[in-house]
């Protein structure tokens, strides 16, 4: 442990915050009365469990792009591949409750006249299966993508290109009905997890302290990769690949793991994302959105986890709080963001913040 | 009346010689009299005398004899009480009936004669009989219209009637037929009346006379003739129905044979579509290496110079879309400088950094588009030369804009590589894309080159934007649907390559429209793209690499 956070101020922060809001929030939004200045709402909790969910994305997207180089504008995809696998089970959970009463069947299948469940669609009323699931569908894809991937050495600019057609091809298959994922709509009117209900203020709150756990323990494994032996080569294979390569390190293995690992995790945020956020639908496999992650990365500081999951929240606070009041200026700051932060913050908000440490020491010395 | 039947046949018979002795002028006066001479003699209460004055009508070559006997046929034809002259009539109101009077005008010299009750007018009356052998001359004045369009239409008429004593008409027709299309349509029209001959040597000519023949009307036939089934219809003799059979099967040989021709048509259009989208990316991509997020939005702009240059010159739209072209290479270009000056070029060497700071730009782009034009669509009208299709042979037709589309693609493909291959700037940006630092010492401002090679491929994207602002709407997302495309066209056909490209391009869009009757378009992209990500793991410089030492720079 002492290995792990060793002269990393930023981690201790991050999980001291973590471990801050994992208490104080749901005691303020459950014990603490609504007319208190104190009390959080319930909007607010599923506001900031949202952001946590991203921030851990974030974190996956940063092993793979921070310490290995590799730039996947596809993470999206494996976010909602996750999150697909929960709102499965979470369909299957809703039983006969759905509008057509079918004891079997979700509403989209009733509607489309389909008789029986596809079997791909077995197993998710089971709680440990979909969990399973969630890990094992990202990871699954990701190995198979990057095995083929790495193996012929796309990588750079045309892995990048690449993954982006994945997430695109994903979105164009999930947005068809026939796929059995509810087309255009997506899974949505969940009603209990694990017999909890949904909309109940407890489940939400529980929901937030699990995914700040989750955050923190996916920054910790993150942080167990990059200052192990394993992390030392990934580095190693980010600035000379080919030399990595030479002194005979089978590059195209580590990456591969390290892109599977990463997946899994943003599995697992997307997962989470799901039972707060109440949906998911093709939308989630935009491009777009996979690209805006690499920018929540890049602002927060790329290479450094914890600014990986700072940058998620500055970037989503400031989302939140501009396409609310000034919709129309939300587009052209994303977009100034990300000219900036590539022309003047190479390493984002965490770079600014040492370059400056790094000064002051300077002028206290001189 | 038979004495004034009497009368009108002399004065046709002066009337005659005069018409065909007398100058011009004379020569008028005297077909109007003849037509007025022969209009009057319908005005008999005999059918058969009706008969005989509508026969000598419709001998007389004149348009106002096939205007009144179709008056006749319609019921329009009436005698005016008093004066007892010939009038067309028309309902004063349609709904009233004939109770609110009716419109006169004159039968012959279209003369207004104003309005009568009714009562004023009696109709000349048409028995079933006459009906039909009027119906047969009305088509055979028709037939004899100068257009040949009105031709085929009254050709068609005529199969339409499937009145066999018709038949003889077109056979007579086309003896003299010269326009080969009109030919062909009376052909069309004989071997559906002798498909349903009674007798059977002329039904088995029709049958081999129908081999090839797209006509719906003459498969429909085939079909019934070929069909075994006693509920059907009546079953034909073996011999029938086997050679209806043979001739049903090549016609859906030719069918299937057009629909491949229509299918790559129709690929290579959509393959020019990628191509021209492409392009630009590949000089941006290819030789400068830089990967450029905002070239869809380059696009986009090339679509609203479009509809500005074409809101700006508002009566001649036909000419607008020539200017627009210039404007719209000049606009994109000229943005796509400005990027390159204010961002990329700071981040040479850094493709990730640029990917990012580019999609920035994009962004912004989008943004400001939206927020002057408005989100909505903005329709971009097309020309009267571009609407419209060109049938190559009958059952085969592409659409001009489509066509125009491929023929754009090609020039801007040629235009890009005489630019590279023969101008001074293309030697610069080839050598600066071969050996940076060795034409930087040769003289070469590779600052300028760098600039001026990304504004020619922005200037392309934005070329690429006036095409498709004829093909799509027009909106503010225009480019974003054509990122992914374009850079996997590019991958595809191996980066620096423009040949490359331009295979790529093109096979991809006839793949895809050969894919999509099997899968549906939606099927069709996702298999087209899981191919490509396949493709490039098998081979990752694309179809064409690049050789020696320019493929590691």
């Amino acid at each position: 442990m002492a290995r792990l956070l060793n002269h990393e101020r930023g981690g201790w922060i991050l999980l001291a915050v973590l471990a801050v809001l994992a208490v104080v929030v749901p005691v303020a939004n459950l014990a603490v009365p609504a007319d208190s200045v104190f009390h959080v709402s319930t909007y607010t909790v599923t506001l900031l469990g949202k952001y946590l969910c991203y921030a851990m994305l974030a974190v996956a997207l940063d092993l793979v792009w921070g310490y290995c180089g590799i730039l996947s504008l596809g993470h999206g995809a494996f976010f909602a591949l996750g999150g697909y696998a929960m709102g499965m089970y979470l369909m299957r959970q809703i039983g006969d409750r759905g509008v057509y009463g079918h004891p079997e069947l979700p509403d989209f299948m009733v509607f489309l006249n389909w008789d029986a469940l596809p079997w791909y669609w077995y197993g998710f009323d089971q709680f440990w299966f979909a969990m399973l699931m969630v890990a094992l569908v990202p990871g699954l894809l990701a190995f198979v993508f990057g095995w083929l991937a790495f193996r012929s050495r796309v990588t750079g600019v045309y892995l990048s290109i690449m993954t982006q057609a994945l997430t695109y091809a994903l979105m164009l298959a999930f947005f068809r009905n026939e796929m059995g994922f509810g087309g255009n709509n997506g899974l949505t009117d969940f009603k209990d997890i694990l017999g909890a209900n949904l909309q109940a203020d407890s489940t939400r709150a529980v929901l937030f302290v699990v995914t700040a756990l989750a955050l923190a323990l996916a920054y910790l494994f993150c942080r167990l990769v990059v200052t192990s032996k394993l992390g030392r080569v990934m580095t190693a294979m980010r600035d000379a690949e080919d030399r990595t390569r030479f002194i005979g390190y089978r590059v195209e293995r580590f990456q591969l793991a390290v892109f599977t690992a990463s997946a899994v995790l943003a599995g697992i945020a997307g997962a989470l994302y799901v039972p707060q956020v109440g949906i998911i639908n093709p939308s989630e496999f935009q491009p777009l959105n996979s690209i805006e992650l690499v920018v929540w990365v890049a602002v927060g500081g790329r290479g450094t986890l914890y600014g990986a999951a700072l940058g998620a929240g500055v970037v989503n606070y400031a989302k939140t709080v501009l396409t609310g009041t000034l919709p129309e200026v939300w587009l052209f700051a994303l977009g100034a963001l990300f000219v900036l932060v590539t022309l003047a913050l190479p390493k984002g908000i965490v770079g600014l913040w040492r370059r400056r440490q790094q000064s002051r020491r300077n002028l206290a010395h001189a | 009346m038979g004495a004034r039947r009497l009368f009108s046949a002399w004065r046709f018979l002066i009337a005659t010689p005069l018409f065909l002795l007398a100058p011009t002028t004379v020569a008028l006066a005297a077909e109007d009299a003849v037509v007025q001479a022969a209009v009057d003699a319908l005005n008999t209460r005999s059918f058969d005398d009706k008969r005989i004055a509508a026969t000598e009508l419709a001998a007389i070559d004149d348009p106002r004899a096939a205007v009144v006997l179709e008056a006749l046929l319609a019921g329009e034809l009436f005698t005016e009480r008093g004066s007892g002259r010939l009038v067309i009539a028309t309902l004063v109101d349609e709904a009233a009936g004939p109770r609110a009077g009716y419109a006169l005008r004159d039968a012959v010299t279209d003369e207004d004669l104003g309005e009568t009750g009714r009562r004023g007018a009696r109709r000349v009356t048409v028995n079933n009989a006459l009906r039909r052998y009027l119906r047969g001359l009305v088509a055979g004045m028709r037939l004899r219209d100068a257009d040949p369009g009105n031709r085929i239409a009254a050709v068609r008429a005529v199969a339409d009637a499937a009145d066999p004593d018709l038949g003889s008409l077109l056979r007579e027709r086309l003896v003299v037929e010269t326009e080969s299309d009109v030919r062909d349509a009376i052909v069309t029209a004989l071997t559906v009346f002798d498909l349903d001959s009674a007798d059977e040597a002329t039904r088995l000519a029709a049958i081999a006379a129908s081999h090839g023949n797209l006509d719906g009307t003459v498969r429909m036939k085939l079909t019934a003739l070929a069909s075994d089934d006693p509920d059907a219809g009546p079953v034909h003799s073996e011999a029938v129905r086997t050679a209806a059979k043979d001739a049903l099967a090549g016609i859906e040989r030719t069918v299937a044979r057009f629909q491949t021709v229509e299918t790559i048509l129709f690929g290579l259009s959509l393959g020019s579509i990628l191509v021209l989208a492409a392009i630009g990316l590949s000089i941006t991509f290819g030789v400068m290496g830089v990967i450029n997020m905002a070239h869809g939005e380059l696009i986009m702009l090339g679509a609203y110079t479009t509809y500005v240059v074409q809101t700006l010159m508002p009566g001649a739209l036909e000419y607008s879309i020539i200017v627009a072209i210039p404007a719209a290479f000049v606009v994109s270009g000229l943005v796509g400088i400005a990027i390159e000056r204010g961002v990329i070029r700071f981040l040479y060497g850094r493709p990730l950094e640029t990917l990012l700071a580019t999609f920035g730009v994009s962004l912004i782009l989008q943004q400001a588009v939206r927020s002057i034009f408005s989100p909505l669509n903005r329709a971009v009208a097309t020309p009267e030369w571009m609407s419209g299709s060109w049938e190559i042979v009958s059952g085969l037709s592409f659409t001009y804009n489509r066509l125009y589309t491929l023929i754009f693609a090609g020039l801007v493909f040629m235009a890009l590589l005489v630019i590279l291959q023969r101008t001074r700037l293309g030697l610069e940006v080839r050598a600066t894309m071969q050996n940076r630092s060795m034409a930087r010492a040769m003289g070469i401002k590779s600052a300028r080159v760098d600039a001026l090679t990304f504004g020619l491929g922005a200037g392309i994207a934005g070329v690429a934007g006036v095409a498709l602002s004829q093909l799509t709407n027009v909106g503010p997302n225009l480019g974003q649907g054509y990122i992914v495309d374009s850079f996997l066209v590019v991958v595809f056909g191996g980066v620096g390559n423009l040949w490359g490209t331009l295979v790529a391009g093109l096979s991809l869009g006839v793949v895809n429209k050969f894919l999509e009757p099997v899968t549906g378009a939606v099927v069709a992209k996702i298999i087209v793209l899981v191919f490509i990500i396949l493709f490039i793991q098998k081979r990752p410089r694309g179809l064409f690499p690049q050789k020696g030492r320019a493929a590691e720079a």
